[in-house]
């Protein structure tokens, strides 16, 4: 029966690969560095993951909150450095979706993560959104300036984030935070619908 | 196939390389714009809201927060089918029998339990989803589109639980029972418009 199920669920994952995979880099006319700035706050698919975790880590305090940033950051980072390298796929919609409502859940229950655990979720996910940037189409010195740019700003809003709900400590405040949480998973739920189309 | 490989085969799957290409998209403001308007662009789907709202607001903690909570989540997953899809039969029946179980609910100041509450509200939430969360204007974007929808939705339920509010105070508890009543009733005419639509 396991094996059934596991057989599925791999089929599940191959059918549900869409055929095209929508990555876009978006031109301020600034240089890639900007470019690179911007492009978080006009990807919403990118966005919303990096929020719902920094909402996460800012619910379990100060110290997760830390560990997910350094380590999202650093896999932000090397994401973008291996982008601009090589030419890597971009996370499936369907992915990404199901990410953000998984994130988003994780949110709204107020789960208790171990520290080491938001960590890693943190470095798979600044991972695999900046690895699919599809940088190599740009000259190296300019990808560098992107990821660069992209980094930072992924580092800017996980700290903003984090560190004002980690400092929440009504329990009105941290129910707000969870009602944030619930709204992104049901974006992600929209989400994987127009994905699944 | 042990489960730890079919995981990793899972997400291999699920990072195949497919048809990447860069390019600027466009559709954002159209997207979000439509997203933001249309949940308030219906007078059925905006009363249910606020109902929702005035009814969490009536019950007090914990249902003051989970019916927000679950209101949008539900209607989403009933957007997502609607999207793949999935159409529910007889969707502007269960939308106008929301406004009236729900204005009706606080007219009587209902006080179910409130896991019971919020399974009354996601029922009627999926047909709200199903029937609004897949009209995107031709050019929008549909991750924007759903941004722009959920939180209207949710600032609904933000105006409602605003205006539940005078609940402490008598003639406020009048006031919220006569609003009540008046989504019942708006919730009766919603329904015999689509019965009438449905016999012509």
């Amino acid at each position: 029966m396991r094996r059934v199920l596991s057989v599925a669920a791999v089929l599940g994952g191959v059918l549900g690969v869409p055929s095209r995979a929508h990555a876009h880099m978006m031109s301020t006319g600034l240089g890639p560095l900007y470019d690179g700035l911007a492009h978080l706050f006009v990807s919403p698919e990118d966005l919303l993951p990096v929020i719902a975790l920094a909402l996460l880590a800012g619910l379990r305090g100060t110290a997760a909150a830390r560990a997910v940033l350094f380590s999202l950051t650093a896999a932000w980072l090397a994401g973008g450095a291996a982008a601009a390298l090589v030419s890597l796929p971009a996370l499936a919609p369907a992915a990404g979706a199901v990410v953000t409502v998984a994130l988003g859940a994780l949110v709204a229950a107020d789960a208790k993560l171990p520290r080491g655990v938001l960590a890693a979720v943190a470095a798979v996910i600044g991972l695999t959104i900046a690895a699919g940037s599809s940088l190599s189409h740009a000259p190296l010195g300019a990808a560098a300036l992107f990821a660069a740019g992209a980094t930072a700003s992924s580092f800017v809003v996980a700290a903003l984030v984090a560190g004002q709900v980690s400092s929440v400590a009504a329990p009105g405040g941290r129910i707000a935070v969870r009602v944030a949480g619930s709204w992104i998973s049901a974006i992600g739920l929209l989400m994987l619908g127009w994905a699944l189309r | 196939m042990s489960r730890a490989s079919a995981i990793v085969l899972l997400l291999a799957a699920l990072a195949l390389p497919g048809e990447a290409y860069a390019h600027a998209r466009g559709g954002e403001a159209a997207g979000l714009l439509a997203g933001l308007a249309h949940p308030v662009s219906g007078l059925d789907h905006v009363l249910a809201m606020i109902a929702v709202g005035l009814w969490g607001a009536q019950l007090g903690a914990p249902a003051v927060w989970l019916l927000p909570v679950t209101f949008p989540m539900v209607m989403a997953f009933g957007g997502m089918l609607g999207l793949m899809g999935v159409a529910l039969p007889g969707i502007e029946l269960g939308i106008a029998a929301s406004a009236i179980a729900l204005g009706y609910a606080v007219f009587r100041e209902a006080r179910p339990q409130p896991l019971l509450a919020a399974l009354l509200v996601g029922a009627f939430a999926i047909f709200h989803g199903n029937a609004h969360g897949t009209e995107l204007p031709p050019g929008g974007d549909g991750v924007l589109y759903s941004v722009g929808f959920v939180v209207a939705t949710g600032t609904l339920h933000a105006v409602g639980i605003g205006f539940g509010l005078v609940h402490r105070w008598p003639l406020g508890r009048t006031a919220l029972r006569a609003a009540g009543a008046g989504v019942a009733l708006a919730g009766a005419f919603f329904l015999w418009r689509a019965l009438s639509g449905l016999a012509a």
